[in-house]
This record gives C-alpha cells, structure tokens and sequence, in this order.
C-alpha cells in the first residue's frame, strides 16, 4: 500500500520521496503535521503535539 | 573501526535523516530508538534491552537528539550512570537546559554574558527587573525556540507579565530569570561547537527581537573570527563540551556576549549558508569519541 488517507482530512497521501519511518511530514492539502508509524505498510498518525519541554 | 551507535529520538527531524545519512557515509547504521519505547528498569543495569532488541551495553555510544528535553535527559542520566558512553554527556546537557544553570557556568569560567538575576518571588522579581533597568527580558529557566520570552519595556510591563506568570504558570514559571536586554543590530549569532572546533556560524536575521528560525529568523553565514572562536570555546568548555551550538549576541559596543547554549541543536538552515557539513561533522565527532575510550 503506497498510499492512506490524511488522518486530520482524508486527503489520499502517497509516501515522500526520501521518507523514512518516524519522520513528521505536513499534510499538503490541510498542512496537519503527521508522522510516517511505518512505511510499508504506509501509515501515517497526527504527529504528537508540541510539549512544553521540547526543544533543541 | 565499526562502532555500534544507537540514536535516541523522540521522532525523526531533518536533523537526524541528515545524521543517519551521515554515519552510513562511514560505513556504521545507528540503531534509532524512539524515547516513547523506553520502559527501564531502574534497579538494574545495561544488561537490559533496550527497544531495538540489543542490551544497552552492546552500544559503544549513545547519540542523544530527543525534542523532549526531559526524556533526553533522564536518558543521559541513567546511561552514563550505567557506564554507556553518550553524547552529550548528562552534566553538559544539564547545564545547557536550564538558563540558570548556564548562566552560573559561564559566570564560574568569566564568559562574557549579559546582566543577569534570579528571583523566586513577585516583589523581588521587579525588584531584579529594577536592577537591571528597562528593557529587560524575563525567561523561563527551561524551554526553547524563543516560547514565552517576554521583552519587559518598563515597570508597568513587568508588573502584568509577572501577575500573569503568578496566577496562571506552574511553579517552573515562578522562578524569574531576568536578563539585560542587548540592543542587538537585527541579528544574532549561532555558532556550532564539535569537540575542540567552532565549525561554522550563522548569523540569524529577523525584524523581530527573537531571532530564533523556528521563529523565523533566516540563517547567513558568519565567519568565525579569532575573538568569536575563543569566545565559544570558552563557552563550551564552562558546561563540559561536546557537540553544541553557542548564541551569541552582538552589543552596539562590538562586544560579544554569550546568550544562551543548546545541546540538541538543530541545523538543518545552517549548512546551506555556512558550507559547512553539520551532520558529518557531528557523526565523526562520535565515532572519534568511541576512539578515544576503546
């Protein structure tokens, strides 16, 4: 399965070039920030979001 | 020589494709594991298996680039007290997550930083406000990405923020870290640190005050001056050194002042700019540190 629907809006997404498993990507259609569970099959959840603790 | 490395994430950002792209040009495969799988056993030691199916101990080190800094460092705590090798180690990574714990490194080791104190109570934060005159800006002690830094204009400004930080935050927010505000020239400076090098430096643009790019802030490079070089290095070595990205303000008396230091850096705007391959030079910096302790 090389592509699944947007979580947040159900757009039909098709695997990025260059993706890999646990990366966040933005929805192109409603630009919900999404993380690749895995790549094959391909599913992707809404990415966690942002803590109070994140950062660099 | 072929080291194991493990990579301890809380997800995958550009950084640490760029990282893993970085470590397989030299032949190694980091085994990532996700901070959300740990479930350690702290009664025991790096005997256990860790997420990736390996014992803690088969790794030669452990490269740490958690977002949540809570989970980066517990995780940095509990392996260097089991004897696994990390980068960063614990005691740099603490001193770089709290500014408070910063600032009294940097102060220990005479690095020029902005003025700056400490209160723990409503009165005696105006009281450290009035002592550094207006503007000042009033931190949280843990937090990135420039989240609820606050420019205080004047007195009236700080009474609001510090009533609101009284009545709506939770007791991290209680504790206020005033800083002198620096009237820096629209830009301030990222440098990065690996090991005993100040690699490259960006200067970070923005018409706003916090010249964070996840902000927005756009990256041009910088050169490394002798004096901006000795500057960082001091900096580095006052938190225990590794792999870190120093910020650098600018006064309008052409001082250098260190600001604030990271220890989960990100970098995916500044090799571009700079020329410079963050990723692979953070990825020998590692295998080099496994060298020294074989």
């Amino acid at each position: 399965m090389t592509t699944t629907p947007c979580p947040e809006c159900d757009a039909n997404l098709s695997i990025p070039p260059g993706a890999m498993q646990n990366e966040l990507i933005a929805c192109p259609d409603c630009g919900a920030e999404l993380e690749i569970i895995s790549l094959d099959p391909f599913i992707l959840d809404l990415a966690p979001a942002v803590e109070e603790d994140w950062g660099e | 020589m072929s080291a194991r490395v493990a990579l301890l994430i809380t997800h995958l950002r550009a950084e640490e494709k760029l990282l893993l792209s970085a470590f397989e040009a030299r032949g190694i495969r980091p085994d990532v594991i996700l901070d959300r799988d740990l479930n350690v056993d702290l009664t025991t030691g790096p005997e256990q298996t860790a997420p990736s199916g390996l014992p803690w101990s088969a790794y030669d080190i452990v490269l740490e680039r958690c977002v949540s800094t809570t989970r980066g460092l517990y995780m940095l705590a509990l392996l260097e007290n089991w004897g696994v090798l990390t980068v960063n180690r614990y005691h740099t990574a603490a001193a770089c997550a709290d500014k408070l714990l910063t600032s009294l490194a940097l102060a220990r080791a005479s690095v020029p930083q902005p003025a700056v104190r400490v209160a723990f109570d409503a009165d005696s934060a105006l009281q450290a406000l009035d002592c550094l005159g207006y503007p000042a800006v009033l931190k949280p002690v843990t937090g990135s990405w420039g989240r609820l830094l606050a420019r205080v204009s004047d007195r009236e400004d700080a009474e609001t923020i510090i009533e609101h930080r009284e009545t709506l935050g939770n007791y991290v927010y209680h504790t206020y870290y005033a800083q002198q505000y620096v009237e820096k020239p629209g830009r301030d400076i990222r440098a990065f640190v690996v090991g005993s090098r100040t690699i490259c430096a960006i200067y970070r643009t923005s018409p706003h005050w916090i010249t964070n790019t996840a902000r927005g802030g756009q990256a041009f490079n910088c050169p490394v001056t002798p004096a901006l070089d000795d500057l960082c290095q001091a900096a580095a070595a006052a938190v225990g050194g590794g792999v870190l990205a120093i910020d650098v303000l600018e006064t309008p008396d052409g001082r250098l002042l260190v600001n604030e230091i990271n220890h989960t850096m990100e970098f995916r705007n500044s090799s571009a700019p700079t020329g410079v391959d963050i990723a692979a030079e953070v990825a020998a910096y590692v295998l080099d540190t496994v060298r020294v302790q074989a």
